[in-house]
């Protein structure tokens, strides 16, 4: 009864690192609340095999589901498994990542439950029995504390806020049948830029630039600094850039773009605009460079240079390839 | 084709957020409300398909307080026909709002209904999905690209790093994000011909929730930042607070 379910989302046959964050905190609520986490996952013929490793970090089962045609996203299929788990009556929270596919596939399960979901939590506890979450709202410019009144209490998770923990659990799999249900949706591509670049929303270091870069020919010094900065970082942009062509969509940090929750986060040339800082508010550290000593970006963050990006960047970008060549 | 497209009207991007005296609302004062901005997407999205097909008719709902009227007539200024406005107070969440919602669409004839992806007060992204599963229709969101045909829609959206391509029929849901079409400024004409156009207020009771809001607050200014110096000659201080500080590299 006091079991969580965490959701477990795979992408090209790989679990990402929020689904590794899902069954921490699962596992953390599970253990709260005296029961255990179990993982589901919904995936192409060969999940399974890669399903194994769900077991390190603390899911005790695994619930498959195998088919070819969940080598994509399939909305109704998922929301059918899911919901027939939460309604098994073991459960006292759902947890899903809050990621495109988590976030479109939450409240789906909610409807059918007849339960709100929390969107976005960034934390959690237990008191006298009752889950009581804290989410943003109003992009971040307030926190809400919510309640869930009845069970079980779905929410989904902000990446980058809860770090995966190694646990051990049993890791029993168990496979599941077929859902019962209408299939109403077919998702039949996904087409994804480029494979090996981490998306905006997921890095735990973002670098972003804004107009203060003058044109999409000098993005390279930002790439430089992404490559110096490792695996984990990624680049973001400004709106005014992606207005202006120089930048993809999917690359827009704020209001109107990604929120992001980065360890590290640095701001070049942006001004830091209301509608920018809304998606930054939970990045941990952010580091602005910016040549206007006024701009509103250093009133929210924690280290700042003054000066020509043009000049410190480059810089910055050696003095980080030597601080991680030398360990 | 019939659209029908549900709007909220929200506190405009740029409010400052003051949470009012019970600590669990936002304090209207002074703020400016506006419909929410990814709403107009989903209203000029059905206005377009109207006027290409030149047939066929684009109902706006809201479920709000009375005030909501205002966005209401600005939907039909944009181009909506007919406007419906489920007047509650206080503060509700995505499951009874979808459920409302459901249950007002459901006695309409339509061929497809959009939304916003998401509000940008509560920021929830449910409100779509659930009307659909309360309808029992299909679904996308996030929506940026959307071509129909023969009752056939293709939907592209947007997933971390690139596209996803979804195939459904008609009637359908749709959520909408930025990018999908550039949203038209009512016109003096527009304007004025709103003011003949319906708007029907209906008072509607809310089911209560699952999940209680026990309180809102404005997190903590954040420290003012420190400015570890100026061009590059700063970048070695920089490196060591990073390092030091905050063990952040
Ligand atoms: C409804 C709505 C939603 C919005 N959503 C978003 C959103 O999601 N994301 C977003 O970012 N914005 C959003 N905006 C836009 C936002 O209001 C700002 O216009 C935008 O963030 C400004 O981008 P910027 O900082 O790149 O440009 P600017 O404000 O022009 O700032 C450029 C900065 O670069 C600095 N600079 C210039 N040259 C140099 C140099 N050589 N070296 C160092 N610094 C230099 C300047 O001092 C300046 O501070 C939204 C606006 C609205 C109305
Ligand atoms: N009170 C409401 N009245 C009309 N439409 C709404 C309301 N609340 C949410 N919506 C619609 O649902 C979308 C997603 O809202 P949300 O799930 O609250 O983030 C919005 O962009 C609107 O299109």
């Amino acid at each position: 009864m006091a079991n969580v379910l965490a959701y477990v989302e795979i992408r090209d046959a790989i679990f990402e690192k929020t689904s590794r964050e899902v069954l921490t905190a699962a596992h953390q609520l599970a253990a709260t609340l005296g029961g255990q986490a179990h993982a589901v996952v919904l995936g192409a013929i060969g999940v399974k095999t890669a399903a194994t490793e769900l077991a390190s970090y603390g899911a005790e089962k695994i619930f498959i589901y195998e088919d070819e045609s969940l080598a994509l996203y399939q909305p109704d299929v998922n929301s059918a498994v899911v919901t027939a788990l939460a309604e098994s009556g073991q459960y006292e929270a759902v947890l899903f990542p809050a990621t495109a596919r988590g976030k479109d596939l939450a409240p789906r399960v909610g409807a059918k439950l007849g339960h709100t979901v929390a969107t976005e939590v960034v934390a959690w506890t237990v008191e006298g029995g009752d889950i009581v979450v804290q989410r943003p709202m109003f992009a971040g410019k307030a926190m809400a504390t919510l309640k869930f009144t009845t069970g079980p209490a779905l929410m989904t998770l902000r990446p980058n806020v809860f770090e995966p923990e190694e646990k051990t659990g049993a890791g029993e799999i168990v496979s599941l049948e077929t859902p019962e249900g209408p299939v109403r949706v077919t998702t039949t591509a996904v087409e994804i830029g480029d494979r090996n670049k981490l998306d905006v929303g997921e890095a735990s270091i973002v670098v972003s630039g804004g107009r203060g870069m003058q044109g999409p020919e000098n993005w390279h010094i930002l790439e430089e600094l992404v490559e110096a900065l490792g695996d984990e970082a990624a680049l973001g942009a400004s709106r005014a850039v992606v207005d202006a062509g120089w930048r993809d969509h999917g690359e827009q940090v704020g209001q109107t773009g990604k929120t992001v929750s980065p360890n590290l986060y640095f701001a070049v040339g942006v001004s830091g605009a209301i509608q920018h800082l809304a998606g930054i508010r939970t990045a941990k550290v952010i580091v602005a460079i910016n040549r206007d000593a006024d701009a509103p970006i250093f009133g929210v963050s924690d280290f700042g240079i003054v000066g020509d990006l043009f000049e410190v960047v480059p810089v910055l970008t050696e003095a980080i390839r030597q601080v991680r060549g030398s360990g | 084709m019939n659209t029908i497209v549900c709007i909220k009207r929200v506190p405009d991007s740029a409010t400052r957020v003051r949470v009012a005296e019970d600590g669990r609302s936002l304090d209207p004062a002074g703020v400016k409300f506006v419909i929410n901005p990814y709403d107009e997407f989903a209203l000029e999205e059905a206005i377009r398909r109207k006027e290409q097909a030149g047939e066929g008719s684009v109902v706006a709902i809201a479920l709000g307080s009375a005030d909501a009227a205002e966005s209401l007539r600005q939907a039909l200024a944009m181009g909506a026909d007919e406007a419906v406005l489920l007047r509650c107070e206080g503060l509700h969440d995505a499951l009874p709002v979808s459920r409302a919602l459901a249950d007002e669409i459901q006695g309409r004839e339509f061929d497809l209904v959009l939304f916003g992806k998401q509000a940008i007060d509560d920021d929830n992204m449910q409100v779509p999905q659930m009307v659909a599963e309360f309808l029992g229709l299909p679904c996308a969101t996030v929506v940026v690209d959307l071509s129909v045909s023969d009752g056939r829609v293709s939907a592209r959206r947007e997933v971390e790093g690139g596209q996803e391509v979804m195939e459904f029929s008609l009637p359908a849901v749709v959520s909408v994000q930025k990018g999908l079409n550039e949203p038209r400024y009512p016109s003096l004409k527009g304007i004025m011909a709103a003011k003949k156009k319906p708007l029907e207020e209906k008072e509607v009771v809310l089911s209560s929730s699952t999940l209680m809001l026990l309180s809102l607050d404005e997190p903590p200014a954040p420290a003012a930042g420190r400015i570890v110096g100026e061009g590059p000659d700063a970048v070695p201080e920089l490196i060591r607070a990073l390092r030091e500080e905050v063990g952040a590299l």
